[in-house]
C-alpha cells in the first residue's frame, strides 16, 4: 500500500521536473515548479518528516516559486549564458546526467542495513531541554550553531541584494508588484487568510515545542502571509534600510549570541542551554530569530530599493 | 520499499537537473534546475533519515532538522541570484 502511494508521488515528481526542464515557455516551467514543490512537499509526507514538509511546502515550493515568477516578470530581456545547446552538448548531458542518476541509484541501494541512527541519542536528552520535538531539538540546542550560521546566511543575502540597489540609495522601498488593480478575488483572499493564518502561525510556533512545527516554519507562515498582503495591496513592501525592518533583522542573531554566551558563563561551553531555564532562554531565542526570518524572508522575495520618487 | 522509491526518485530528479542546468542556455532555467538538483539532494538525504529510524521515531531527526536549513539556505542564494539576473537584464550590463 505503501509502496502504491510512494510511486503515485515518484511519477509526478519525475514528470514535473521533466517539464519543467523541457517546456518550452519559462512562465510554463515556473508554474510546473509550484506544482512540483507541493507533490514534494507530499512525498516529505510519506518519508514521515512533517517538519520538513512544512519548510518544502511554504520555502521550497511557495516562496522560490514566488520569487522566481516575479523575477521573470520584471526581466526587461532574457540573460543568456552562452548559445543554445546544440545536438551534441545534449547528447553528452543526457549521458552525464543517466550516469549521476545511476551510480546514486548504486549508492542508495548499497546502503548500510541496519542504518546508523542518531535518533536515540536526541531522544534521550530531551527531558532537561523541555521540548519533546527532537527536529525542533536538533535545530535549536543540539546543532545550535548551524541555526546561528543559517540566521548569518539570510541576512548576507539580505544585505547583498540591499547592495544591488545601492547606488540609487541605500535606503527606499522595493520595486513595486505589478502596477494594475489587484483583483477583488485576491483582496478577499488576503482579507479573509491573513487573520486565521496569523493565528495558525502562533499555534505552529508554540506547538513545535512538542509536534510538527517550530519558529522556521511559523516565521514562513507569517512571511507568507505578508507577501500575500503586498500582493493584495493591503501592506507597502517594507522600506530597505534603517527603521525597524533593520532592528527586526538584528535582534534575532543578537539574541542568540548572547544567549550563547550566557551558556559559555554558566556551562563552559558556546551555545550550551544551562538547565533550569533552557526552555524560557529558548523561547526568548526563538522569538527574537522568527522576527528575524520574517523579515529576512520577506525582503529577500520583495528585492533591492528603487529611487524614491522625486528624487 | 517506500523509502527506497523516493530515493530512486531524488537520484532521477538530480539527474534531470544537471541536464536542464547544462542543456538551458537562459539563466533563469539554469536556476530552476539547480533548484531541482538542490530537491533531489534533500529527497535522497531523506530517505537516509527515513532508513534510519529508530527509538520509537519515524527517521533520524538528524538529517531532518540538516534539511530544513539546506532548504532554507538554498532560498537564500536563490533569491540573491534572482537579484543578480534582475540587475543584468538592465540595459547596459552584460553578463
Amino acid at each position: 500500500m505503501n509502496e502504491l502511494l510512494a510511486l503515485a508521488l515518484a511519477f509526478p515528481l519525475v514528470l514535473g521536473a521533466l517539464f519543467i526542464v523541457l517546456a518550452a515557455s519559462t512562465r510554463a516551467a515556473l508554474f510546473g515548479f509550484f506544482a512540483f514543490g507541493l507533490f514534494l512537499a507530499l512525498a516529505w509526507v510519506e518519508l514521515e518528516a512533517i517538519d520538513v514538509a512544512l519548510t518544502e511546502a511554504a520555502i521550497g515550493g511557495g516562496a522560490t516559486g514566488l520569487l522566481l515568477l516575479r523575477l521573470n516578470a520584471r526581466m526587461r530581456r532574457t540573460v543568456s549564458l552562452g548559445q543554445p545547446a546544440g545536438p551534441q552538448l545534449r547528447i553528452v548531458a543526457g549521458l552525464l546526467a543517466v550516469l549521476v542518476t545511476l551510480v546514486l541509484g548504486a549508492l542508495l541501494l548499497a546502503l548500510p542495513d541496519p542504518a546508523p541512527s542518531l535518533a536515540a541519542a536526541t531522544v534521550e536528552p530531551l527531558p532537561t531541554l523541555g521540548i519533546s520535538n527532537p527536529i525542533t531539538a536538533v535545530l535549536i540546542a543540539y546543532r545550535a550553531l548551524d541555526t546561528l550560521l543559517e540566521i548569518a546566511v539570510l541576512l548576507i543575502a539580505v544585505v547583498g541584494i540591499r547592495v544591488m540597489g545601492a547606488e540609487r540609495g541605500w535606503a527606499g522601498r522595493p520595486v513595486p508588484w505589478p502596477a494594475a488593480e489587484p483583483s477583488p478575488a485576491l483582496v478577499f483572499l488576503a482579507r479573509l487568510l491573513v487573520p486565521a493564518g496569523l493565528v495558525f502561525a502562533v499555534y505552529l510556533f508554540w506547538v513545535g515545542a512538542d509536534a510538527p512545527g517550530g519558529k522556521f516554519q511559523a516565521s514562513t507562515l507569517v512571511a507568507a502571509l505578508w507577501l500575500l498582503a503586498i500582493m493584495a495591496g493591503l501592506a507597502p513592501a517594507p522600506r530597505t534600510g534603517g527603521g525597524w525592518t533593520g532592528i527586526a533583522l538584528a535582534v534575532g542573531p543578537l539574541a542568540f549570541i548572547a544567549a550563547g554566551a550566557i551558556g559559555l558563563a554558566a556551562t563552559g561551553s558556546f551555545l550550551a542551554w544551562p538547565e533550569p531555564v533552557a526552555k524560557p532562554m529558548i523561547v526568548v531565542v526563538e522569538l527574537a530569530l522568527a522576527a528575524s526570518v520574517v523579515v529576512a524572508l520577506v525582503m529577500l522575495v520583495a528585492g533591492p530599493p528603487e529611487p524614491e520618487a522625486g528624487r | 520499499m517506500s523509502a527506497t522509491i523516493l530515493g530512486l526518485t531524488g537520484a532521477l530528479l538530480v539527474g534531470i537537473g544537471l541536464f536542464g542546468l547544462i542543456v538551458h542556455p537562459t539563466a533563469l532555467r539554469k536556476l530552476l534546475a539547480f533548484n531541482l538538483v538542490g530537491a533531489g539532494v534533500f529527497l535522497i538525504f531523506g530517505v537516509v533519515a527515513r532508513r534510519a529510524a529508530a527509538a520509537g521515531l519515524p527517521g533520524d531527526p538528524v538529517p531532518q532538522a540538516i534539511v530544513i536549513t539546506g532548504i532554507v539556505v538554498a532560498f537564500a542564494a536563490t533569491a540573491l541570484a534572482a537579484t543578480l539576473l534582475a540587475r543584468l537584464s538592465e540595459p547596459g550590463e552584460q553578463p
